[in-house]
C-alpha cells in the first residue's frame, strides 16, 4: 500500500495542500481517460453535426443557385411545399412503402431461413455462405444485374426461365413479365429484398444459436409440438433479434439510393426521398428546397431511432452493467 | 416434467435417464425416442429445403458469374443459353479493348478511398474504443449513443452543404475528401464494433499486468491484441466494404478524376445494344473486393453488422 502511493506521488506536488494536490490529479486522470476519445468525437461533429446545422439554415432560405439574385429568408415556406408538392408527397409516401415492405419481408423470409440453418444438415456452412452472397454484391451492381440480367422483358433470365418451362410442354405462349415498367416498385422491393434477406437471416440465426437449448429440450420432452415451442419459447426469445434486425435494416433501407436510381432512376413513383432529394438540389438546384425535404428525413429517421435505439439499449444495458 | 428447466445441465443427464414420476415409466422411453427422432427427420427435409432457397437466393450471382463469361450473342437469348461455350471476351470488352474507356483509374479510386479511409477510421475508433471499454469514461453508455446517432442521420440530410463546401474550398472531385466522407461514414460503426470487441478482452488480465507495471504498449501488445485483433480485423473488412459501396457521396462529390467503381457502374445504367455480358463482367470485377472481404470477415460479419449488439 505504501509503495503504491509513494508511486503515485511526484515531488514536484508536495507544496501544494492535499485536498487541492487531489483534486488535479483526479482532474488530470479524468482527461487522461477522455483523451483517446477526443479525436474521433471532435471529427465527427465537424463532419456530420455541423453540416446538418447547415441544411437546417438552408431550409429556411429561399435559394436556387440558378437565380442567385433571389437569395432570401423564405421562412417555412419550403417546408410547406415538400407537404404538398405531388412529387414530394409521393417520395415521402414510396419511401414508407419500400422501407416498410422491404423490412418485413426480407425479416420474414430471413426467419424462414435462420429456422432452416439452425438445424444440423449435410454442407449447412456451404448453404450459409451461399446465402450470404446477396448481401455481398456492391449494392449498384446488384440493381444492374437485376435490370438487365433478370428483369430485362426480352432476354432477362425470368422470362428466359418462363419461356423454358413452357416449351417443356410444348407449349410456344409462355408468360412474360415486365416488372420495369409494369410494376417498377415491385422491382425495387424484389432486389431489396434480395439483398437484405441475408442480413437478417445473419442475425435471427445468431439470436437462435443464443437460445438456451435446455429449456427447448425439456420442452420437447414435455411432448411440446413444434409449433408450441416455436410459438411460445422460440419467437419471444427472438423478439429482441426481430426488432434489431428490423431497425437496422430500416435505417439503411430509409436512405437506400442505389437501388432506385439504378432499377427505375425514380421514375414511374419509384422516386424514395433520398432520390427526390438528389434531383431537387443535383438537377433542379432548389437548395433551400432539397434541404427542407432532408430535414423531413430527419424527422422521420429520428422517430424509427428512437425506437431502435431502445432495443439496441436493452441488447447493450446486459453488458454494460458487467 | 417442466420441473427440469431449472435443472443445471450436468444434473440434466442423470434426470433423464431415470424416469421422474412412477407415472410417467410407461411412456418416458417412447417420448424420448421421439424426440431424439424427430430433429433428424426434420433435419432431411429441412436441408433440403435450405439448399433449395440457399441456390434460389445464389441464383443472381452465379447467372451474373456464368453469364460473364459468355459471348454478348449468347448471354442474349431467350430461353437462356447455359450450356454456351465460355469467353473472356466480354472482361476484355469491359477493361476497355474496343472502347479504350479503362476501369483501371475507378478501382484504384475505390481502393484508395476505401483503404485510406478504413486506416483513418481504425486510427480514430481504436482510441475512442479503448477509452469506452476498457478503461472507460464516465457516461461512456452516452458517449456511445452520440456516436450512433449520427449514423442514423442520412447522407442527404448532409450532403448539400458538404457540396457546397467542397464546392467553394475547390475540393469537388478530390479523393481525400471523399475520404474524409467515408471516414465519417463508418466511424460511428467502428468505434461500436471495437468496443464491443474490446470489452471481451477479460478484466483480470488487464488488472494483473498493471499491478505487474507493465506500459501500455505491453498490455496493447501482450493482452488487448491477441484476444481483440480478429474483431479489429473484422471491422477493418466491414469498414472497407461500405466505403467500396458507396455510390451517393461518391456520385454527388466526385466526377472524371476522382470517380469510383460505383460511379463508373452508373455508367452501364442506361446501356443500349448488346452489353449484358459486359455488365455482368462489370458487376463480377466490382463485387471481387466485397465478397472476399465478406468471406473473410463471415465469423465476425454478424456481430459487426449488429454493432456488437449479437455475438
Amino acid at each position: 500500500m505504501t509503495t503504491a502511493t509513494a508511486r503515485i506521488s511526484r515531488p514536484g506536488r508536495n507544496a501544494a495542500t492535499p485536498s487541492q494536490n487531489a483534486r488535479q490529479r483526479e482532474r488530470a486522470l479524468a482527461w487522461a481517460r477522455r483523451a483517446p476519445l477526443l479525436p474521433a468525437l471532435i471529427f465527427l461533429i465537424l463532419v456530420t453535426q455541423l453540416p446538418f446545422v447547415a441544411t437546417l439554415v438552408i431550409s429556411f432560405m429561399n435559394w436556387n443557385s440558378l437565380s442567385p439574385d433571389k437569395t432570401a429568408f423564405a421562412g417555412l415556406e419550403n417546408y410547406a411545399t415538400v407537404l404538398t408538392d405531388p412529387d414530394l408527397r409521393q417520395a415521402i409516401f414510396t419511401t414508407i412503402l419500400l422501407t416498410v415492405s422491404v423490412v418485413l419481408v426480407s425479416l420474414l423470409i430471413g426467419l424462414g431461413l435462420a429456422l432452416l440453418l439452425d438445424k444440423k444438415f449435410i454442407g449447412r456452412g456451404l448453404a450459409r455462405t451461399l446465402l450470404i452472397a446477396p448481401f455481398l454484391v456492391v449494392p449498384v451492381a446488384a440493381a444492374l444485374i437485376w435490370k438487365h440480367a433478370l428483369l430485362n422483358p426480352t432476354y432477362g433470365l425470368i422470362n428466359g426461365v418462363l419461356t423454358w418451362v413452357w416449351s417443356l410442354f410444348g407449349s410456344a405462349a409462355a408468360p412474360q413479365l415486365d416488372l420495369l415498367s409494369q410494376a417498377p416498385m415491385m422491382a425495387v422491393i424484389l432486389s431489396l429484398v434480395w439483398q437484405w434477406t441475408p442480413f437478417m437471416m445473419l442475425i435471427l440465426l445468431a439470436g437462435l444459436q443464443s437460445r438456451p437449448m435446455d429449456t427447448v429440450e425439456a420442452a420437447q420432452m414435455d411432448g411440446a409440438t413444434p409449433w408450441g415451442i416455436f410459438r411460445h419459447l422460440t419467437l419471444p426469445h427472438l423478439r429482441q433479434y426481430l426488432e434489431l434486425g428490423g431497425l437496422l435494416g430500416a435505417i439503411y433501407i430509409v436512405q437506400n439510393f442505389d437501388a432506385v436510381f439504378t432499377l427505375t432512376a425514380g421514375g414511374l413513383g419509384t422516386a424514395n426521398l433520398p432520390y427526390a432529394i438528389y434531383q431537387t438540389f443535383y438537377f433542379a438546384n432548389e437548395y433551400g428546397l432539397a434541404s427542407a425535404a432532408g430535414v423531413v428525413v430527419v424527422i422521420g429517421t429520428i422517430i424509427v431511432a428512437t425506437f431502435a435505439l431502445r432495443t439496441v439499449f436493452s441488447l447493450f444495458k446486459k453488458e454494460a452493467a458487467r | 416434467m417442466s420441473t427440469l428447466t431449472p435443472a443445471a445441465p450436468q444434473n440434466f443427464g442423470p434426470a433423464r435417464s431415470t424416469s421422474p414420476t412412477a407415472l410417467n415409466t410407461g411412456r418416458t422411453p417412447r417420448r424420448r425416442g421421439k424426440a431424439r427422432m424427430d430433429p433428424t427427420r426434420n433435419n432431411t427435409a429441412a436441408g433440403i429445403a435450405a439448399w433449395l432457397l440457399a441456390l434460389l437466393f445464389a441464383v443472381p450471382v452465379l447467372w451474373m458469374i456464368l453469364t460473364s463469361f459468355h459471348s454478348e450473342t449468347d448471354a442474349a437469348t431467350n430461353p437462356p443459353s447455359i450450356a454456351a461455350n465460355l469467353t473472356l471476351d466480354a472482361y476484355r470488352e469491359f477493361f476497355g479493348e474496343t472502347s479504350g474507356v479503362s476501369p483501371w483509374p475507378s478501382l484504384i479510386n475505390s481502393a484508395t478511398a476505401s483503404i485510406l479511409s478504413t486506416v483513418l477510421v481504425l486510427l480514430l475508433a481504436f482510441p475512442a474504443a479503448y477509452a469506452l471499454s476498457i478503461r472507460p469514461v464516465k457516461k461512456w453508455t452516452d458517449v456511445m449513443f452520440f456516436f450512433l446517432s449520427t449514423k442514423m442521420m442520412p447522407v442527404v440530410a448532409a450532403i448539400l452543404p458538404l457540396y457546397l463546401f467542397a464546392r467553394t474550398v475547390g475540393a469537388l472531385d478530390n479523393i481525400w475528401f471523399l475520404i474524409l466522407m467515408y471516414t465519417s461514414m463508418n466511424l460511428p460503426i467502428a468505434v461500436w464494433m471495437m468496443r464491443s470487441f474490446l470489452a471481451e478482452v477479460p478484466e483480470e488480465m488487464l488488472e494483473a499486468a498493471q499491478i505487474d507495471g507493465a506500459n501500455l504498449l505491453l498490455i496493447l501488445r501482450k493482452i488487448i491484441a491477441p484476444v481483440a485483433m480478429p474483431g479489429i480485423a473484422a471491422t477493418a473488412l466491414i469498414c472497407f466494404i461500405f466505403s467500396w459501396n458507396e455510390l451517393l457521396l461518391a456520385r454527388v462529390l466526385t466526377g472524371v478524376v476522382a470517380g469510383t467503381a460505383p460511379v463508373f457502374l452508373t455508367g452501364f445504367v442506361s446501356g443500349q445494344g448488346l452489353f449484358l455480358a459486359q455488365v455482368c463482367a462489370a458487376a463480377v470485377v466490382i463485387s471481387l473486393p466485397v465478397l472476399f472481404a465478406g468471406f473473410a470477415a463471415q465469423d465476425k460479419l454478424v456481430q459487426g453488422l449488429s454493432l456488437g449488439a449479437v455475438k
